[in-house]
């Protein structure tokens, strides 16, 4: 095929005075900054992440330094999981609103009218979304840690355990967000992919939970294994809640994180093929 | 300008738009004209890229809008009112489209003053009226000052004064030379507007033409004929003479007949041969409305009806049927159908006058064309 013809040699008669320059990754990042900053859904989410994350971790702290109970060789940073286990479920609703409120309202619309490219609008929305939450939720991850570990009595954690409990914590949280920006993509309806995420997130321990028959006893142990909650406590510690054999240490990171690139190679391949 | 080939859009068993193609060229206003539900809205989108055709292929400037160099530079547009955040400002929804864009922010006033926004720049666009949201969207058209403009439903929701802005508005970019595109079922205000119209129906092409060609090609004259109203009797001796003369009579709702096949001075002679007196006998020359409905009135998909309340009116009592001995009956004069009824087109181009001679464009088989 040859290469089109430069468009302003096409027969034209206007010719903007604006300077005309091509748009790139940059300018969308700066677009949905503006978009993610400039509707109080974002600040009512992350608003009530941080109440959560620094309400429920302080408490549990609290009640935990009252107790007699020894706490034995386990450090107060576990106790962070408390507060991110709710915090996640506003973290889902702010990643599945960012992009399914543009379905909602049609903005999707307008939007890839003004950028033709999806995988740009695409990517520059993971990119704003996940920076936002990863550096807040570690912020408060840290600062929660940070009073847990003075106000409880227990042992002195290792270095690799506060990097898990605050950057690890965060990284979480940011990647799971980001996994329910990827459903919304796919399901274009913010109830229906809240509803989605928040199932994915609860109905696996749940379902486990109550799983007392002898003959699911590996489906039972599979559920408990790599539910989300346990993925979540088990990056607090070096080992496994539940068996010896389950991800603990990063290892939860890297699966959230697989999970993650798959579904948003999905995202991006429907979005690019799909009418909007 | 935009290009459209053999343009077709399926939605499952539907056929939204079928074979369509046409040019917009730049420096004239082309009004996009069709009931509702006959593709409009369907087409502009794929011009946008936003739906991916079945078949065939729309360009603006020679590429695929998606392939488009800059595109929000090139071309501007404005699909739905309503699709914007309603929990932005105006501001951030326009600043955050001229960032995607590439272009400068001091731009989003800029168009906030053309439009008339800049009071309300600041507020929640939730609370915006429809007019305000209309303003809102042609603001966002404008943003990247772009050669080709899109405009889906314009001057729906606005007041008098917005109308003859937007009016101008087109009239000017238009002469800038620009290509501007400007849907609307508003016959009135097309024919204020536009130059050039592309009409369609059910998805299909009906006409591509001028203003002035489309109206002179469609139009169909009648005269309004009205016999003294005190008199009866006139009348039907009137209808009887005009009809034996091989016109054709349709009474409309106050009276008057409307007679189309018959020049003027014939009619006037075969009431004086009839002995009947004229109130009035006046001509009438359909306007842009009355040509464009006349043109599409076997394309449209969502007809109302009477409401009848038969429910709650008492039972008719049928007259019996006129038989032997009965007296003999007046002429009988069709009434003039509330919706559906124009004079009888012109020869030829138009499909939708006779139906049953044309395939439903669903019905009609790809591999035909």
């Amino acid at each position: 095929m040859t290469a089109p013809a430069p468009y302003h040699h096409a027969p034209q008669g206007y010719v903007s005075p604006i300077p005309v320059r091509r748009a790139h990754l940059g300018d969308a990042l700066a677009s949905e900054w503006t978009k993610i900053r400039s509707v109080r859904s974002t600040m009512w989410t992350l608003g009530v992440t941080i109440l959560l994350m620094v309400g429920i971790g302080l408490g549990v702290a609290a009640i935990a330094a009252a107790s007699e109970a020894p706490m034995g060789d386990e450090a107060a940073l576990g106790f962070g999981f408390f507060g991110m286990l709710p915090a996640s479920i506003c973290v889902i609703t702010l990643g599945v609103l960012t992009i399914s409120s543009e379905y909602g309202t049609g903005m999707i619309r307008t939007t890839l009218t003004a950028c033709p490219s999806r995988a740009r609008v695409l990517t520059a929305k993971a990119v704003v979304f996940f920076l936002l939450v990863f550096s807040l939720t570690t912020v408060i991850a840290a600062l929660v840690a940070v009073a847990q570990v003075s106000i409880v009595d227990a042992a002195e954690p290792t270095a690799m355990e506060w990097l898990r409990a605050t950057i690890g914590a965060g990284a979480y949280l940011a990647l799971l967000g980001l996994l329910s920006m990827a459903v919304g993509t796919l399901v274009r309806h913010s109830a229906g992919a809240i509803t989605v995420m928040i199932g994915v997130l609860l109905l696996p321990l749940v379902a486990a939970m109550f799983m007392f028959s002898e003959s699911l006893r590996s489906v039972q142990q599979f559920l408990l294994t790599y539910s989300i909650p346990s993925q979540m406590i088990s990056l607090y510690s070096d080992a496994a809640p539940f068996g010896e054999d389950g991800p603990a240490g990063w290892e939860p990171l890297l699966i959230m994180f697989a999970c993650t690139a798959v579904v948003f190679a999905g995202a991006f391949a429907l979005l690019n093929k799909r009418d909007v | 300008m935009i290009e459209a080939v053999g343009l077709t859009k399926r939605y499952g068993a539907k056929t939204a738009v079928y074979n369509l193609s046409f040019q917009v060229r730049p420096g004239v206003v082309t009004g996009f004209l069709g009931p509702n539900g006959s593709g409009k809205s369907t087409t502009m989108r794929m011009i946008l890229g936003l739906d991916q055709p079945t078949a065939g292929h729309v360009t603006i400037g020679g590429h695929p809008f998606r392939q488009l160099p800059n595109a929000p530079r090139q071309v501007g547009a404005l699909l739905d009112a309503k699709a914007v955040h309603g929990g932005r400002s105006a501001r951030n929804h326009l600043l955050s489209l001229a960032q995607l864009a590439g272009i400068p922010a001091q731009r989003v006033d800029e168009v906030l003053g053309v439009v008339g926004l800049q009071d309300v720049a600041r507020r929640r666009s939730n609370g915006f009226s429809l007019g305000m949201g209309q303003r809102l969207g042609i603001a966002a058209a404008l943003l990247g000052d772009p050669q080709v403009l899109l405009f889906d439903e314009p001057v729906n929701g606005l007041d008098p004064e917005g109308i003859l802005w937007v009016r101008n508005l087109m009239k000017k970019l238009a002469s800038e030379g620009r290509t501007v595109f400007v849907s609307s079922h508003l016959m009135s205000e097309m024919a204020l507007t536009a130059d050039h119209l592309i009409v369609i129906g059910r998805g299909q092409l009906l006409a591509d033409m001028s203003v002035t060609d489309f109206i002179s090609a469609n139009s169909a004259d009648f005269a309004r004929v009205r016999t003294p109203g005190t008199e009866p009797g006139q009348r039907e001796k009137l209808t009887a003479a005009l009809m034996e003369a091989g016109g054709q009579v349709m009474s409309e709702p106050d009276g008057a007949l409307r007679v189309t096949g018959l020049p003027l001075p014939r009619i006037s002679d075969l009431a004086h041969d009839a002995d009947v007196r004229l109130w009035e006998l006046s001509p009438h020359q359909a306007s842009l409305e009355e040509a464009y409905m006349r043109l599409t009135q076997g394309a449209v998909d969502y007809r109302s009806t009477d409401d009848k309340l038969a429910h709650l009116q008492p039972p008719v009592q049928h007259p019996g049927q006129p038989g032997y001995g009965m007296p003999p009956q007046p002429p009988v004069v069709q009434d003039v159908p509330q919706q559906g009824w124009y004079a009888p087109p012109p020869p030829g181009q138009n499909p939708y006058t006779s139906p049953q001679q044309q395939p439903q464009p669903s019905d009609t088989p790809k591999d035909a064309r």
